[in-house]
């Protein structure tokens, strides 16, 4: 059976950036899932997510539910009509400490569907977190960028594409 | 990476080539189950990628059994978050692993995603044990959450059933099994 998880793009920050993007995702996989371990420019800055199909989609398109603990208390929020999907709740990047992102983007080249995203983040001096987010488009994704506003040089990215039978 | 670590919801990235593939995939709509079955022992782990709403809103729960057993030998447990609160719950034993999806009544287009792992599934010396996450958001509700489900069985896993609780699966629902080798 031929392999079905592969590396689409990877880049590992060589100076400080408010966000990076992936451009061009080709549209021959089923799911797409993205791994950040972004470091900051400052403490606590939250990572966000945007899509789009040839230019990134800043509307109020975006809604989200978290669930997440932070070594007391577990508790939950929700975002409705947001300008980006808060891939994490609870962990955020530090100067010193990395935070670690998985996303997982499903049916992302599904038309008839709008899309669903499951994340799970984590930075031992914030908390954990999962989120499902949601993009009220039916429009395939072939872009994807990444924001915190403060990702500083050795922060990386990594987008997997996995393709079913 | 190492491949257990990287199936764990789901960062997969093994340094092995050719370790994860794709078994088969499911597309339903007008049906209430699919099956995977003839399941190759070959792998060490399987896991199932799911984007699964419901046709109408008569049921929206979804739920799995292995190698057709229908008996009370199942149990999970999950985390839950809906927006306003957190909290746990389990239901064991019980005759599925199950869980809530998107259903006909909800958000149209909007569909539940799940990550689901089982671990060691051909393994005969131990019971089978699952852990899974998964939710749905509809701009104004939803949930998400963290599961683990067991199986009380020393079988190796050869067949998955996955089924609704009624409604057929909605056009646009997707199931695909995938295994990854050890």
């Amino acid at each position: 059976m031929p392999s079905t998880y592969e590396p689409i793009a990877t880049t590992t920050l060589g100076s400080s950036a408010a966000s990076y993007t992936f451009t061009s995702i080709p549209q021959t996989y089923t799911d797409l899932i993205l791994i950040a371990i972004p470091l900051a420019t400052s403490n606590g800055q939250a990572s966000y997510i945007r899509v789009g199909n040839g230019s990134i989609d800043s509307g109020s398109n975006y809604s989200m539910t978290a669930l997440g603990g932070n070594g007391t208390s577990a508790t939950s929020i929700r975002r409705t009509s947001a300008t980006e999907y808060s891939v994490e709740y609870l962990p955020a990047a530090d100067t010193t400490a990395k935070d670690i992102i998985t996303v997982h983007f499903m049916s992302y080249s599904n038309t008839s569907v709008y899309k669903t995203f499951l994340s799970r983040s984590g930075n031992a001096s914030y908390g954990t977190d999962t989120t499902v987010g949601l993009w009220r488009n039916t429009a395939a994704i072939n872009q994807i960028s990444v924001t915190s506003g403060a990702y500083a040089t050795g922060s990386t990215f990594t987008l997997y594409g996995v393709k079913s039978a | 990476m190492t491949p257990i670590l990287g199936i764990w919801a789901s960062g997969i990235t093994s340094s092995k080539q050719n370790s994860y593939e794709s078994i088969a995939t499911y597309s339903p709509s007008g049906v209430t189950t699919v099956t995977f079955s003839s399941i190759p022992a070959t792998y060490q782990h399987l896991q199932l990628r799911m984007l699964t709403r419901t046709a109408t809103s008569a049921s929206d729960f979804i739920a799995i059994r292995f190698n057709g057993d229908s008996g009370s030998n199942y149990g999970f447990h999950y985390l839950y978050g809906n927006g306003s609160s957190a909290g746990a719950a389990a239901s064991t034993p019980d005759t599925v692993i199950a869980w809530n999806i998107a259903d006909g009544g909800d958000t149209a287009n909007s569909f539940n995603a799940c990550v689901f792992d089982i671990l060691d599934y051909a393994n005969t010396n131990k019971y089978k044990t699952a852990r899974f996450l998964e939710g749905h958001d509809l701009n104004g509700s939803g949930i998400v959450e963290l599961r683990s489900g067991a199986w009380r069985s020393t079988s190796a896993i050869s067949s998955i059933e996955v089924f609704t609780f009624g409604p057929n699966f909605a056009t646009g629902s997707s199931i695909a099994l995938y295994g990854i080798k050890g």
